[in-house]
């Protein structure tokens, strides 16, 4: 069977045997490819005696450069953290307002709570704070807790009906969905608020609003205020500002009164340094005033 | 199809049937309160089905013993059908989820369609649905014609051919409805990983048993390869998908490793998979229809022995390079990588000798697109090992991890290597099985050729040069000592680069689908030529099939 035939085109006898007619030529391998394994074999040689590599049982071969890439990382942050030492230091030690008032350091500061805030608040709040559907904006002025520097600091430290045990808590009750309210009644609830931030009215929203500042009164002054300013005692917004989270349109706002409102943002403490806290409040105070 | 097997086939074939149809039944039954209810109806339905098609084909006529004297291509046609579908359906998702990433609102709001969902399915649908079809249609011809037998008997072909499908199918419907083992590339869950151990095991008798009654003093290079892909594929899925079912009633199911030791395995698995599943099957085939369409004897037999050993002994210890900069220990992150560099020469010996084999045929691959497929395929392979062999390396892949390099690197495996090369023997192999003098229009497979070239370039330019600069972005530092960019900043970066990937993934969809059609025309179109090759058969003397398996 192995008849060994030789290749005409490249002059190498074949190893003799054929498959449905394949056949193999007999050729050595070529020295280049020695060369080159060898090269490679040599390389990883020379890794396995500079690196950890080779496991000894409950141990293993460290390496003569001695690298372990726990140190190394260790020793990497330290460098980093080395390099934003005075800058940071200084944002720890000094008041907001005075920050704020220092153009160096506020030049710094909006330089690093940008990717600060975006990758940690954008996700929400919009990449440049502007906000969304559900998730209010941080660049109208108009704040649910209070907008001082304070304030600002400790809603990022504790969330919003956050897990955090100091958490602020913030609940608009469902007025349509547990019985509170009678359809018709949340219906002209839902025009007077309309009417608090100037809306156009339609000509049946405006009989509604009349009737409907009784019921505001009665049920929603309490938290919202006699004249709809909100509170920020308790996060309750202001209806008379032209600003809304959850929308300002007729089928938006009665969805909030049928089924209630009881937004969320998480506590940052245990997530965030206190200096990254305080670097993001510079941030999102910055963000504001500059509308 | 049927008519193919003997009577005592079809009894067998009819009993599995109702096996797979009652155990589909018991699932059905214990599954009902969890999504394994769906898969049990599914598995019902499917033995149904086939039981449906042994019945209709009961009593037409035995096949006669002339039969012997030829090989057995019927499932061999199937499978090369059924890997179309799948390339089709498969990359299909590919182009869409690719659209997600540019265009995420293409969710249409359905939990189905998220990203999550979608995306194993698109990896599971080519790589298992079309590579693994064309791999075991392709091997059938290949372990018959080099070792110049049939197989023995009809049915477990066509058990491992029905039955892989199968598990293909309670893959993919899975993801849809949620069920996932949350193993890259190890997705389905223990009732299906099961079934495709039986499967797998069946597919590696049948081909011991084919070589066992081989004609030939020796054993091709192809089959080395082919049968390296089945055992050490049956190794890896039965040890990475070592679980236990929370409950017998339910998809779900925890796996026995926990933590780095599961990650290492789920790796070991994952690397093995591409050097197994998507390196040696698909160099098995090319050891077969790329020397066969060149006419042109291997390069050099020598560098096949080094190659194939290499490959096999250097790739089981490359997986932990997958886990640089993790939990997992130091020490396992250096071997992954030594013994990934190890791994680059036998690799590129594979892909030289290939292209070597081509000397003398050069002007070959320039008239015909088919073996310019296969040779275009091995450069692809020579690229993609060279750029894993360099990934591996630590501080390389301190750059490369996480982002689009990966998945670029990736699909210059899978669309330049893997997708080309089956391409390549999938239209040497259609107009052989089918006895037809050439495919119904070799401009289609030239338009075919360039389509799935154009899309591979600009697929892998693309993410080449979104993963390099999603890697700076992400490790740039400004000057007051913090990130430069956000994530989010990297995203919008990058969203030129995932419309210019989708774009890609389009026009090699378009080629595949123009494959489908040139293949179903082939077959369509008469068999006026209907000639046989020239010894195409196997060895007369061949020891008769058994009936029964």
């Amino acid at each position: 069977m192995a008849v060994e035939e030789r290749d005409a085109h490249t002059g190498y006898l074949t190893t003799g045997h054929e498959w449905n007619g394949i056949t193999e030529l007999n050729r050595p391998v070529p020295k280049i490819i020695w060369l080159f394994l060898l090269s490679t074999f040599a390389f990883a040689f020379l890794w396995w005696v500079l690196m950890p590599a080779w496991p000894l049982g409950a141990t293993y071969t460290r390496g003569l450069l001695g690298v372990d890439q726990r140190a190394r990382l260790a020793d990497d942050l330290a460098v980093a953290a080395a390099r934003r030492a005075d800058w940071m230091a200084e944002i720890e030690a000094k008041p907001v307002e005075a920050i704020r008032a220092d153009p160096a350091l506020m030049r710094l500061a909006r330089e690093s709570g940008r990717t600060l805030f975006a990758d940690n608040c954008g996700v929400c709040h919009g990449a440049t704070g502007g906000g969304g559907p559900g998730y209010p904006s941080l660049v109208d002025g108009a704040w649910l807790w209070g907008g001082d520097a304070k304030t600002v600091a400790e809603t990022i430290r504790v969330g919003i009906n956050s897990d955090h045990a100091e958490s602020r808590v913030g609940q608009m009750l469902a007025f349509g969905r547990d019985g509170i309210l009678e359809r018709q009644a949340i219906s002209d609830v839902v025009s007077f608020v309309r009417s608090l931030s100037d809306a156009p009215l339609a000509p049946a929203e405006k009989t509604g609003a009349a009737a409907g500042a009784t019921i505001f009164a009665d049920n929603c002054a309490a938290c919202h205020g006699e004249d709809g300013r909100g509170s920020t005692d308790v996060g309750a917004p202001d209806l008379t500002d032209g600003s809304w989270i959850y929308g300002g349109d007729r089928p938006s706002i009665f969805a909030s009164v049928d089924r209630g409102r009881q937004g969320e943002m998480p506590a940052w403490e245990a997530r965030l340094t206190p200096v990254q806290r305080k670097l993001l409040t510079v941030y999102v105070l910055d963000l504001g005033a500059k509308q | 199809m049927v008519s193919t097997l003997t009577t005592t086939e079809r009894q067998v074939a009819l009993l599995l049937s109702a096996l797979v149809a009652l155990t589909g039944l018991a699932l059905a039954a214990a599954g009902r309160h969890d999504p394994l209810g769906v898969h049990g109806f599914l598995i019902l339905v499917y033995g149904l089905g086939c039981a449906t098609v042994v019945a209709r084909g009961y009593y037409s006529p035995e096949p006669d013993s002339e039969r012997l004297s030829r090989y057995y291509d019927e499932p061999i046609k199937a499978g090369l059908l059924i890997a179309m579908a799948w390339a089709v359906v498969g990359m299909f998702v590919g182009v869409w989820v690719a659209t997600l990433l540019a265009y995420p609102e293409f969710t249409f709001d359905q939990a189905w369609a998220s990203f999550g969902r979608l995306r194993p399915v698109h990896t599971t649908g080519v790589i298992f649905g079309f590579g693994g079809n064309a791999l075991i249609a392709t091997s059938f011809h290949v372990m018959q014609r080099t070792s110049r037998a049939r197989m023995p008997g009809q049915l477990s072909p066509w058990f491992v051919l029905v039955g892989y499908n199968l598990f293909c199918l309670l893959a993919v419907s899975g993801y849809l409805i949620g069920i996932t083992q949350s193993k890259e590339y190890a997705e389905p869950e223990w009732y299906a990983d099961i079934w495709l151990v039986i499967v797998w095991v069946t597919y590696l008798v049948l081909y011991l048993r084919t070589l066992a009654r081989r004609q030939e003093p020796h054993i091709y290079v192809a089959n080395w390869y082919y049968l390296a892909f089945i055992l050490v594929v049956a190794v890896l899925h039965i040890v990475n998908n070592l679980a236990i079912p929370a409950s017998l009633g339910g998809a779900k199911s925890f796996p026995v490793f926990s933590g780095v030791q599961d990650a290492m395995t789920q790796w070991w698995y994952g690397h093995n998979a591409v050097a197994f599943f998507l390196t040696a099957g698909f160099l098995g085939m090319m050891y077969y229809y790329l020397p066969t369409r060149a006419g042109r004897p291997i390069f050099s037999y020598r560098l096949s022995i080094i190659s194939f050993w290499g490959i096999t002994f250097f790739y089981m210890w490359a997986g932990s390079h997958h886990l640089h900069y993790t939990a997992l220990p130091h020490w396992v992150q250096t071997l992954g990588m030594t013994f990934s560099v190890m791994l680059l020469v036998p690799s590129w010996s594979s892909a030289g000798n290939a292209l070597l084999t081509l000397n003398g045929a050069w002007h070959k691959v320039r008239d015909d697109a088919t073996l310019r497929f296969m040779m275009v395929a091995a450069v692809f392979y020579g690229l993609s090992t060279f750029e894993g062999s360099f990934m591996a390396i630590r501080p390389v892949n301190a750059l490369s991890h996480y982002t689009d390099w990966t998945v670029g690197h990736v699909h210059a495996g899978a669309l330049g290597w893997v997708a080309l090369i089956t391409f390549g023997a999938i239209y040497s192999l259609v107009p052989m099985l089918w006895k037809r003098e050439r495919m119904y229009s070799p401009a289609l497979v030239e338009l075919h050729f360039w389509l799935a070239l154009a899309g591979t370039v600009i697929y892998v330019f693309a993410m080449w040069n979104s993963g390099i600069i999603q890697g700076l972005m992400w490790r740039t530092y400004n000057e007051s000592g913090t990130l430069a960019y956000s994530f989010v900043d990297s995203l919008v970066a990058m969203h030129p680069y995932y419309v210019a990937r989708a774009f890609g993934g389009l026009l090699f969809l378009i080629g595949a689908v123009a494959g489908c059609y040139n293949i179903w025309m082939t077959i369509r179109s008469t068999a006026s030529a209907a000639r046989e090759p020239t010894g195409d058969r196997p060895v007369a003397g061949a020891p008769a099939a058994e009936p029964a398996e």
